[in-house]
């Protein structure tokens, strides 16, 4: 893989030599081929062991009734895809069952971390007294784990003995809603502690974006007479919209992948009617053993997913284009 | 002189190398199967030093208590020295089949009597009938119910430990301004409790989980009620039964009648009990030590008999040998005597909550003012679930999803017990075809 132009042990030798001696860029090119390589490997063998072994491994697991702990690993053929999509199998309910509950949320999840944290950024782009300690505390529930987030928010929902519904009761509302062991209450909730856990990542980078977009453009708008909301409209929105397209993709897919919200606030709970898509890829896989079926799932999950990206980047450039 | 060129080959070589180990290491997850001869077990090890790493669940309150027998056994015994790695339950269930799949297993180990069919059947575990045979351990120190659990396809898997079962915890301040002098014993007397501690003006008295324990209570009722959750031939469900509707509908009942809250979220029955909101609960004995703690005026009794007979739910600690890729003979022959000790010095493991298997070890009066004493009085009442390959997973599946339902109202029990039996008996069949039965 090193091979040069020259080749052989007694220019190997020569070849550096000539280079420190004259230096000339020709030379330098010369010793390029493997430089690459070099700088790309620590991160390329972690995509290779971790992300493109597991997916050519994965594909090949989904064609077989897969449990590691067996000696025995029959395939199968295409019989756990064709399992998903028929409606008297086992796994049909429940993986259909969890794929909704992922819709459910990523649909109204995604919107309010698109538009709340931008929101928040637009605030902390201004200039006020506090302004670093604001921008630390909006950002601080993010570096927190979902295991802490979800226990946390666990013992403020619930619905007998939490603080949600006790403060609800002292302001005059009502104080008895069931927010996780109920739908659609269990919805609010779940969205609602991620959107309160995430918002803070996205609004650093619409920060980050908003702070890009030069003051000129501002100063032109104000002189052309563009009020306020113009010049969010005109100036500010087309500013931020290649960091939006960046910014929607990522959330949707992290929204697309919830799991431990639901697994440690809702149990999956009421029923099943909480179970995220990834929730039932793990319990099938890891707590059942099954994983064939699993790994069928997840690439029945991953086209959604793929398709939806598309979805978001044609709508992207459709617009970048008129 | 260092060789520019020859450096950065030879990185770049190394580093290749290290991608292709860590692929190989990825991929190299093929087990090596096969049946596995346990090695000839003396009574006693007298082999050179081994160190035998030693996996277990207890977490909580029981850990320091399982520490305290490690380390003794260590003093004891010059030539073992046991190293545990303690970890979380649902951790250890997925990380045991792997790490031994992949030749990394512990050399001994502690699980859950409902486990032992489920890595047996995975070959995860080996038999150890030599150990009991040698150490001549019989059903006789052991109530027949567990023993006989511990066995699967005739041959014995685990040696158990201990047993511990659910209980009724009660808060004694609100029992003795409500009136009530003794802890409620079956379905009237417990009825009326609620009711005097309703009219002492503790509202709702027994609240009544959606989640965890929940399906344990729906299985101690129905065993109560004189039925069986699973059919001999294990390829049916019975939760759908007229024992089993009868179970649920007593659990929806106590919301209906107003005596638990609606939507009581995971654990927090408990946490309310622990604040004194509400009177009782019913929970397992591995809390009184939680409870002890806490400070609280309670009292722990049987869990009073709603049905006909007297049962309720009981699981068992039980150690067990993986199957090892090299086994080797002085590792097994140490975590054989290890075992044999601990079961025989098991009185120590009865300040964890538990309360030792063994019948010489409580005859010897290891609960004597402990406060799980009440509890082991009714020992042979504790029903255990038979040994069925992959029955925890059908249980977390169905079960506790139609019990969940049923108690939250989503569905009435009928429905949500039907469709739960109907999902049951299908995963079983599937897991009969899958264990090869």
């Amino acid at each position: 893989m090193t091979t040069l132009k020259e080749g052989g042990a007694p220019s190997e030798q020569r070849a550096p030599r000539q280079s420190r001696a004259k230096s000339s860029p020709r030379e330098i090119r010369r010793q390029a081929p493997g430089t690459p390589w070099l700088f790309l490997a620590p991160y390329l063998i972690l995509f290779i062991g971790f992300v493109l072994v597991p997916i050519v491994f994965g594909a090949w697991i989904s064609l077989h009734t897969w449990d590691y702990t067996r000696p025995l690993k029959p395939f199968v053929g295409l019989q756990n895809y064709t399992e998903l999509f028929q409606p008297d199998s086992a796994q049909f309910q429940n993986f259909w069952g969890s794929m909704q509950a992922t819709g459910i949320f990523t649909l109204f999840s995604v919107p309010l971390l698109l538009t709340i944290p931008l929101g928040v950024a637009l605030l902390m782009a201004k200039k006020f007294p506090g302004r670093n300690f604001f921008r630390a505390v909006y950002f601080a529930p993010y570096v927190l784990g979902v295991a802490v987030v979800a226990v946390l928010w666990r013992y403020l929902l619930d619905n007998n003995i939490g603080l949600v519904n006790y403060y609800l009761g002292l302001l005059g509302l009502p104080n008895d809603i069931a927010w996780t062991t109920s739908t659609p209450a269990a919805w609010v909730a779940l969205v609602g502690v991620t959107v309160w856990w995430t918002l803070g990542f996205n609004a650093v980078i619409y920060l980050a974006a908003l702070q890009d977009i030069p003051a000129e453009l501002y100063e032109a708008a104000r002189v052309d007479g563009a009020n306020g909301w113009q010049q969010f409209v005109n100036v500010t929105l087309p500013g931020l919209r290649p960091v939006l397209s960046f910014v929607t993709i990522v959330t949707l897919i992290a929204s697309v992948n919830m799991f431990g919200q639901s697994f440690l606030i809702t149990q999956g709970g009421p029923g099943r009617e909480t179970r995220t898509a990834i929730y039932q890829i793990a319990d099938t896989g890891l707590r059942n053993f099954q994983m064939g079926s699993a790994a069928a799932m997840s690439y029945v999950l991953t086209v959604f997913l793929i398709g939806l990206s598309l979805v978001v980047f044609w709508l992207f450039r459709e617009k970048k284009g008129s | 002189m260092t060789n520019p060129k020859r450096f950065l080959r030879r990185h770049l070589k190394a580093a290749t190398a290290i991608g292709a180990v860590a692929l190989l290491g990825l991929t190299a997850c093929g087990g090596s199967g096969g049946d596995q001869a346990a090695a000839e077990f003396t009574g006693e090890y007298t082999g050179p030093e081994v160190e035998l790493s030693y996996w277990n669940g207890f977490t909580g309150g029981d850990g320091p208590f399982m520490e305290g027998m490690v380390e003794e056994f260590n003093a004891e015994h010059e030539n073992i020295k046991v190293v545990s790695n303690t970890m979380q339950w649902a951790d250890f269930y997925q990380r045991l089949p792997a790490a031994v799949t992949a030749g990394e297993g512990p050399d001994v180990g502690v699980m859950h009597l409902d486990q032992l069919s489920t890595n047996a059947a995975r070959n995860v575990i080996v038999p150890v009938d030599d150990l009991t045979d040698t150490l001549e351990l019989t059903a006789d120190d052991f109530t027949e119910e567990v023993w006989n659990a511990g066995v699967y396809k005739e041959e014995r898997f685990g040696v158990p430990l201990d047993v511990h079962s659910l209980a009724m915890y009660y808060n004694t301040e609100h029992f003795a301004a409500a009136g009530i002098t003794e802890a409620p014993t079956d379905a009237a007397s417990f009825e009326d409790a609620l009711e005097k501690l309703q009219a002492a003006g503790y509202e709702n008295p027994f609240w009544m989980p959606s989640l965890w324990p929940s399906h344990l209570i729906n299985l101690s009722l129905l065993w109560q009620n004189g039925g069986q959750p699973y059919d001999a031939e294990a390829s049916q469900a019975n939760f759908a039964s007229p024992e089993g509707i009868d179970a649920i509908t007593w659990q929806t009942d106590i919301i209906e009648n107003g005596y638990s809250p609606s939507n009581v979220a995971l654990d927090s029955q408990y946490v309310a009990f622990k604040n004194g909101e509400t009177s009782i609960t019913w929970d397992g004995i591995w809390q009184l030590n939680d409870l002890e703690a806490s400070g609280l005026p309670y009292a722990a009794a049987p869990l009073p008999t709603i049905g006909s007979e007297e049962a309720v739910w009981g699981s068992s600690h039980n150690f067990f040998l993986p199957r090892q890729a090299t086994p080797d003979a002085d590792k097994q022959n140490a975590a054989k005597v290890f075992i044999a000790w601990m079961s025989e010095n098991s009185e120590e493991w009865a300040g964890s909550g538990m309360i030792p298997a063994r019948e010489s070890v409580r005859a010897a009066g290891a609960l004597d003012g402990m406060p799980q004493e009440a509890i082991a009085e009714n020992i042979d009442d504790m029903r255990f679930l038979p040994p069925i390959p992959g029955i925890g997973a059908v249980q977390t599946e169905t079960l506790e999803v139609g019990v969940n339902k049923a108690v939250l109202g989503d569905q009435s029990p009928e429905e949500a017990m039907t469709e739960a039996a109907e999902n049951a008996s299908q995963l079983m069949e599937e897991n009969k075809a899958s264990f090869g039965e």
